[in-house]
């Protein structure tokens, strides 16, 4: 079986902020980080490789910094890595990304069974990259996958959550899974494992390495259907009620509160 | 393709630029500052160069004929004959955003025994309801539900196309608008209808720290799903006049990559989400008295009991009742928050709240800049008398 796990760097989110006076970023000193959703995926795929000896390729797209994020993937045990960076890449939203990353699984010219990713990331939150990759390769795929129950060369059986119900469904494979968080306690890496990798190479797609029907329109900012206004800070609100006191007047006046709001009511006597 | 240029003649090296990239695509390589594939083009770094060195080259695009795309779809999710939550807000919002274009509002129904949904459809104000009914759609399946929503679709043309941002609004809407070659935009909790019919869609990003304001310029139509519990529910109509159109269908067992073994309701987990008044413990009532306080208010109020991360990470409870960005969003009434700081991220997931009343003993508490209701007080100290009038039964809950 092979397996790929798509994988994003992600800036440390609890600490960007919006200077709500400039309206710019303050992201002094935030580390990038693999994004925490990824090591669920990962796990699950390093999992299957343990039990069937499934062969395991991560591969992400971002700057050349990302390469940390493929070393870790080593040192946690994946076979191997792919980067794909380039700067014509820049720019893109969710539709670029997923033609990006589709040409580049092409572009391995290898029959991956599974395809695996995250549920979302921490700094976009779309949760909608891995889906738009499986429509554009043209196989099934299932979103939220809190288990994978067996596999065979046909199909996989797993276990989702969706809106209002749970499924137990069998997929045909080759196809492409987004795992949820829960699935199972990521490992760690050794001190070892982690000495190892520091030194692995990544293999490195870039936008000539891309074959397809007129790439550079699908990729970058040209491929990309939404575009990005402005950013802003989210709104605090102004017109707060402030009580301050001792707690036998700030209970009374909460009560009093809750009457005007008609949360509450006063037994007619 | 567009691209930042950095005219070097002009670039003092200042590293500005470098400091307030949302994505951290600039760096500076000996002489230069150079544009990695992490931006965006978000252009915050042209409006921060002191000396103007940065520009955004574009290219030309094609631009479709936006007069051609008419109405405000709404994929109005169901299963087993009961509407999802969520639809009754997006039928809410997509008429006020019809109105300002003078579009119609669609809702187009996917399941199978359909009817009742169809009726609440009409009248919660929908135009026209486009009906696929049949068993093969009994349940959500990524692959042929794509093929029966785009095909609706294409022959619809709608300006606009709303989705839930539910687990099976985020699993069908990427599939959509990725075949329709357009536009899509996650979990929005912010819309607004610009005159040419340009959809203003506003959406939290990192983690709900900051918020980017989101256009589809060139294509339609434009897909956003939209998160559940940030708009108000479309008003009932007693005599509705929409009319339906029931689509033929040529789906078998076969159309579908994906076999259902079994369906399960889910239990508990959407409680929290549908609760009208919740009292949230936080890591200030973290001790045995503090959390009886909370129990007690929350029977003497009616309100259910939700946790921040922290209380969760310690086991006080589990995730289906934490609130915020890892846990649930919700959007009660009425919101008591005891002794939580206020993190973005517990933020994140009950700001839109109608009434938020905070109790921390930190006057500087986050939790403030969002509470309507700030009580400054220690919560083993306020919860206890709270809880005394409230017993004293001259009063009760609406």
């Amino acid at each position: 079986m092979k397996i790929l796990v798509c994988i994003k760097q992600v800036p440390d989110s609890q600490k960007v902020q919006v200077d709500p006076i400039t309206g710019s970023l303050m992201r002094a000193g935030i580390d990038a980080k693999m994004n925490p959703y990824d090591l669920f995926a990962l796990e699950a795929a390093l999992q299957l490789k343990d039990s069937q000896g499934a062969h395991v390729t991560v591969m992400t797209m971002g700057p050349q910094a990302a390469v940390e994020i493929l070393r870790e993937a080593y040192a946690l045990g994946s076979d191997e890595a792919v980067l794909v960076s380039d700067r014509g890449f820049a720019g893109a939203d969710v539709l670029a990304t997923a033609h990006t990353l589709a040409y580049a699984i092409q572009a391995l010219k290898t029959d991956f069974d599974l395809i695996l990713c995250g549920k979302q990331t921490t700094d976009g939150d779309t949760a909608q990259v891995g889906p738009a990759v499986a429509e554009i390769l043209g196989i099934p795929h299932v979103s939220w996958v809190d288990a994978i129950r067996s596999s065979n060369e046909e199909s996989v059986t797993v276990h989702y959550a969706l809106t209002s119900c749970t499924h137990l469904a069998q997929v045909k494979t080759p196809c492409l899974l987004t795992i949820e968080k829960d699935y199972s306690q990521p490992r760690y890496p050794s001190y070892l494992k982690i000495k190892a990798a520091s030194k692995r190479q990544p293999r490195i797609v870039s936008l000539k390495d891309l074959n397809g029907e007129d790439v550079p329109a699908h990729v970058g900012s040209l491929g990309s259907a939404t575009q990005v206004e402005r950013i802003f800070p989210p709104a605090s609100r102004s017109e707060n009620l402030r009580l301050e006191g001792d707690s036998t007047k700030l209970a009374n006046d909460l009560v009093d509160y809750l009457i005007s709001e008609h949360i509450i009511a006063k037994e007619i006597q | 393709m567009s691209t930042i240029k950095i005219d070097s003649g002009r670039c003092t090296l200042c590293e500005v630029c470098l400091g307030v990239c949302p994505f951290n695509a600039m760096s500076r390589v000996d002489d230069k500052i150079i544009v990695n594939s992490a931006c965006k083009l978000c252009k915050i770094c042209i409006k921060n160069c002191p000396v103007g060195a940065i520009s955004l080259e574009e290219a030309h695009r094609l631009m479709v004929n936006k007069k051609n795309y008419k109405g405000i779809a709404v994929f109005a999710e169901n299963r087993q004959g009961i509407l999802a939550p969520v639809v009754k807000e997006l039928l809410g919002k997509a008429r006020t955003l019809a109105e300002v274009i003078d579009h119609p509002v669609i809702a187009i129904v996917i399941g199978a025994s359909t009817e009742e949904v169809v009726k609440q459809c009409l009248h919660l104000g929908a135009d026209k309801v486009i009906v696929a009914d049949d068993e093969e759609l009994a349940e959500f399946r990524s692959d042929i539900y794509t093929d029966v929503f785009v095909s609706i679709l294409e022959r619809l043309k709608p300006s606009v196309v709303l989705v839930g941002a539910t687990p099976v609004g985020r699993s069908l809407a990427p599939k959509a608008a990725v075949r329709m070659d357009t536009g899509l935009t996650a979990d929005c909790t912010q819309l607004e209808m610009k005159e040419n019919t340009d959809l203003v869609q506003i959406r939290p990003a990192f983690g709900g720290n900051i918020m980017a304001q989101i256009i589809t310029t060139y294509t339609r139509p434009q897909f956003a799903t939209v998160r559940y519990k940030v708009f108000d529910n479309a008003a009932w109509i007693n005599d509705p006049k929409g009319i339906v159109e029931k689509i033929d269908l040529n789906i078998n067992e076969h159309s579908s990559a994906i076999r259902i073994l079994d369906a399960e309701p889910l239990k508990h987990q959407e409680l929290l989400s549908e609760a009208e008044r919740i009292i949230v413990a936080g890591i200030g009532v973290n001790n045995p008295k503090g959390l009886s306080y909370v129990n007690e208010l929350a029977a003497l109020l009616d309100a259910s009991i939700a946790y921040t991360r922290p209380m969760v990470e310690k086991g006080i409870s589990t995730y289906q009742y934490q609130i915020g960005l890892s846990g649930r969003t919700v959007k009660p009434k009425l919101i008591i928050t005891c002794g939580v700081s206020g993190a973005v991220q517990f933020a994140a997931g009950m700001q839109n709240s109608d009434c938020i009343i905070a109790i921390n003993n930190d006057p500087d508490a986050d939790i403030f800049k969002i509470a309507h209701v700030a009580i400054i007080g220690d919560c083993a100290q306020v919860l206890p008398k709270l809880i005394e009038q409230l017993r004293k039964g001259d009063t009760h809950v609406l």
